[in-house]
């Protein structure tokens, strides 16, 4: 087994290591590659050090600790901490701190996790390779010339190159599980409602949910069963139970069917294919039946996604007005009020965004929003119908995280080709229902050997049995490699 | 997939300076055409939702079925005035400061 969250844990437990070790450790890998890599925006290095001090004296001293006790674990950029900034990788937020911390962060920190530092994103969430960063891009460990994949991409190169024991990401459209496939590791993304929202800053808040990056499936079942459950400052969090996930991940599932739905087999480059061909193979040899699923409206998700979550997002940023946070244009020329929120706002958020407010702003406008906005969310339904169907039929559905591996940076310059990079991501989030990506194999066409991910989609709150296959495909297909650079 | 019948009317740059002006987006003039071109290029895609047939269907608006979950009825502290204002812009005293406001948000 490689190093995951999990064992580093336990040898700080066992005393085989301490904490401070580890954090020191963690402190100059990123010392030597973060300039290089850009996954981190901001460390906390004295803080991580005093923190995980306090761990080993409380480790010393024969004190219980918490079952993340001394783990490093990087944060992305859109999770609002009191430590450091919290910017969402844009000038609107270039100096913000937040005077509370995000219910996740409390409890992690709460388990004895020891936040070593926020990570880049795609500016607010938006976009899918971690160029639309106002910190600059962020590359790939397996070949640097390649993107990360994104949103989520500082979180999910922080785990690739081993910077962090484990890292939160947010989901709106697959931000969690491509970059998580592109960069070869683990990205789970919950059934909508597991986790608190509260302090996530808000992209499409019918669509997001944080979720863990890792370098295992027991790491993403062990910070998911810290994170999940009620919360009284998110109304939208579910008020259930959460089962235990972490004692029963090693369980062989019981006989399970997996389905492969025929609207996943188009448009992948060979290497992806071949990746979940192999799954395939994997799961038969586990007893499972493979079963053929209908999701005929997979192509429809893009454009029901970008009419739902533009127009989410026009009304979440409306927030950011120069006024009570964020950046206040310095210009003369704002006479009024309008011309301040107009001014600011054209100042500090970048262009992607600029152009996801005004689709936004335009599918809700009069006139349209029956043609778009209705519309979207009738076929919303229909989605959530098409899988609810899939589902009587197989427990969970596997197929390609990403139609193709990383492509090169400056390589996609049209938003729409950009877009299409979540075409089996985005749906999951739309149907709220959980996924998770899984290292798979490479891609070995170019140069460079880069990783591919599959992806198991399963019902809503169908965490247990979902970690549970994704455990027992790991352990056949032998877990996450490790980049040579 | 797309139904050229389906294609949406062609956006004018008098819409995109509109739709700017509602978003509160100051938007330079030299932006226009190519944020008319962008915007133009996903609204074409997006019209394949119209070949979707939708009748009878209930929007949903949220994965959820939730409804008016309330809270306990209990005072709780408030954040300290400092901490609130700690972020903003401008401030003079315990206030935010802004331009004038009267006679601002009709232009």
């Amino acid at each position: 087994m490689n190093i995951d969250l999990v064992q580093v844990r336990d040898d700080i437990r066992t005393r085989k290591t301490t904490a401070r070790a580890t954090v020191d450790q963690t402190l100059a890998r990123i010392a030597r590659s973060n300039s290089q890599l850009n996954a981190y925006h901001e460390v906390f290095d004295d803080q991580a050090r005093a923190d995980a001090d306090r761990i080993d004296l409380d480790i010393a001293a024969g004190k219980s600790v918490g079952v993340l006790a001394g783990v490093p674990i990087a944060i992305k950029d859109n999770i609002v901490t009191r430590i450091g900034h919290t910017t969402c990788s844009s000038r609107i937020l270039e100096n913000y701190r937040s005077p509370f911390d995000a219910t996740v962060i409390n409890r992690l920190t709460q388990a004895g996790a020891i936040i070593v530092g926020k990570t880049n994103l795609d500016e607010f969430a938006m976009g899918s390779s971690c160029e639309k960063c106002a910190w600059g891009v962020v590359r790939n460990p397996w070949d640097i010339n390649r993107v990360p994949g994104g949103s989520s991409g500082g979180s999910a190169v922080a785990v690739a190159a081993n910077l962090c024991a484990a890292a939160l990401g947010s989901d709106t459209g697959g931000s969690i599980r491509q970059p998580a496939a592109l960069c070869g590791v683990v990205g789970f993304k919950p059934t909508y409602g597991r986790i608190s929202r509260y302090g996530l800053v808000a992209f499409g808040s019918s669509l997001d949910q944080i979720g863990p990056i890792t370098h295992s499936v027991r790491d993403a079942a062990l910070l998911y069963q810290c994170m999940a459950g009620d919360d009284p400052h998110d109304s939208t969090c579910a008020p259930r139970a959460v089962e235990d996930v972490v004692t029963t991940l090693e369980e062989t599932p019981r006989a399970f069917r997996v389905g492969l739905p025929v609207q996943y087999r188009k448009g992948n480059s060979p290497s992806v294919d071949a990746a979940v061909a192999r799954a395939v193979e994997f799961f038969k040899a586990m007893g499972a039946t493979i079963v053929d699923v209908d999701l005929p409206l997979t192509d429809v998700g893009i454009s029901t996604y970008y009419v739902i979550a533009p127009a989410e997002a026009s009304s979440n940023l409306a927030r950011f007005d120069g006024i009570r946070y964020g950046h206040r244009t310095k210009s003369n020329a704002a006479k009024d009020l309008f011309d301040l929120y107009a001014q600011s706002r054209a100042e500090g958020f970048g262009p992607e965004v600029q152009r996801r407010i005004m689709l936004g702003t335009y599918v809700l406008s009069a006139g349209y929003y029956d043609a778009y906005y209705r519309r979207a969310l009738q076929i919303r339904r229909l989605i959530k119908q098409e899988f609810d169907t899939a589902f009587a039929k197989c427990d969970v559905i596997l197929g390609p995280t990403s139609p193709t591996a990383a492509f090169s940076i400056g390589g996609m310059t049209d938003p729409l080709a950009m877009y299409m990079c979540d075409v089996y991501t985005v749906n999951t989030n739309i149907a709220g229902i959980c996924g998770i990506s899984l290292p798979a194999g490479f891609d070995e066409t170019s140069q460079m050997p880069l990783p591919v991910g599959i992806q198991l989609q399963a019902q809503a709150f169908a965490e247990p049995m979902l970690l549970k296959v994704a455990r027992a495909y790991e352990r056949v297909q032998g877990g996450r490699k490790y980049p040579t650079a | 997939m797309n139904d050229p019948n389906n294609q949406p009317a062609p956006l004018t740059i008098d819409d995109v300076r509109h739709v700017a002006k509602l978003a509160r987006l100051a938007v330079p003039q030299e932006r226009l055409a190519a944020l008319q071109h962008d915007l133009q290029a996903i609204l074409g895609h997006i019209a394949q939702l119209q070949s979707v047939n939708t009748d009878g269907l209930e929007p949903m608006a949220h994965p959820l079925t939730l409804t008016n979950r309330l809270g306990d009825d209990v005072p709780q502290p408030s954040m300290p005035i400092a901490d609130l204002l700690r972020n903003a812009p401008a401030v003079q005293g315990d206030f935010l400061a802004v331009p004038k406001v009267l006679g601002g948000e009709s232009s």
